[in-house]
């Protein structure tokens, strides 16, 4: 999915990166626990987050997220801009809470990034869409 | 390729510039040209040491070393050790105070996150004698 969709999708404000919206992301993850970036397949993922500080940004650079977007309409703090900036990360915000975020991504069509078939078969490692 | 070494410095408790070392070294990989996936697991086990020796070490350093083979990074501190690493190895096992929650860490899963990534992968630790820990990646052609 283009990230210019997912803004669509979201009401999302762009932040910083706003010359990377033909980015496509693969899969979509919902945390707020910098661990789950790291260990799971997140390459190109779309990063929903309720955590507001740089080690975001850092953290998804590292694990190879394709763009960040605070929910429930959260303010990046300057040096969170900056540092996306830097990276050349996409950083936005949406209105939505998590919850919802992450249901109308799935509902466009976005997938997760789980590593087992859980119950429908359907689901591939690091799988997209 | 030529061989290339390379030593970050990582200060304790220093949250502005934590992970800085890691994300130079994604970059140094990166313009050398490797695999993106062997990139991401190099930076993933750079990244977790760095945090370590950020939230929990003392002074601390991240050694590079690259070769057309072998991708190695070395870290280690002079801070107060690891009681028990096998404990430490355990997924979930932590000793993150409330405000390392907070910032979204010490879930307990960067050591054994490491262990999963790095090809080769040791550590030595004891009480009131550091960390040091070696991770190594082969380079597949």
């Amino acid at each position: 999915m283009k990230l210019s969709e997912v803004k669509e999708i979201l009401k999302a404000e762009v932040v910083a990166g706003e010359e990377h919206l033909g980015r496509t992301v693969v899969a979509g993850v919902g945390s707020d626990l910098m661990s789950d970036l790291l260990t799971g397949p997140t390459a190109d993922a779309v990063l929903l987050t309720g955590l507001n500080n740089v080690q975001v940004v850092k953290t998804a650079v590292v694990a190879g997220i394709g763009a960040v977007i605070l929910v429930r309409g959260k303010r990046p703090a300057p040096d969170m801009v900056r540092h996306a900036k830097e990276q050349q990360l996409p950083l936005l915000t949406t209105p939505f809470t998590m919850f919802s975020a992450c249901g109308r991504l799935f509902e466009k069509g976005l997938r997760g990034v789980e590593k087992k078939a859980v119950g429908t078969g359907e689901v591939k490692e690091g799988l997209g869409r | 390729m030529q061989s290339l070494t390379k030593t970050f410095r990582v200060q304790p408790r220093d949250f502005v510039k934590a992970g800085e070392a890691s994300l130079k070294i994604q970059r140094l990989l990166k313009d050398i040209g490797f695999d993106p996936t062997l990139i991401r697991r190099v930076a993933v086990c750079a990244y977790e040491s760095e945090m370590n020796v950020v939230m929990y070490g003392g002074e601390g350093k991240i050694l590079l070393e690259v070769s057309a083979e072998k991708i190695s990074v070395i870290t280690d501190d002079d801070g107060p050790g690891i009681e028990d690493i096998e404990k430490a190895l355990q997924e979930g096992y932590s000793t993150a105070p409330p405000e390392y929650r907070e910032m979204g860490f010490g879930a307990g899963m960067g050591l054994p996150n490491i262990k999963k990534n790095a090809d080769l992968f040791e550590i030595r630790s004891g009480k009131g004698d550091g960390t040091t820990l070696v991770m190594s990646f082969e380079v597949r052609q």
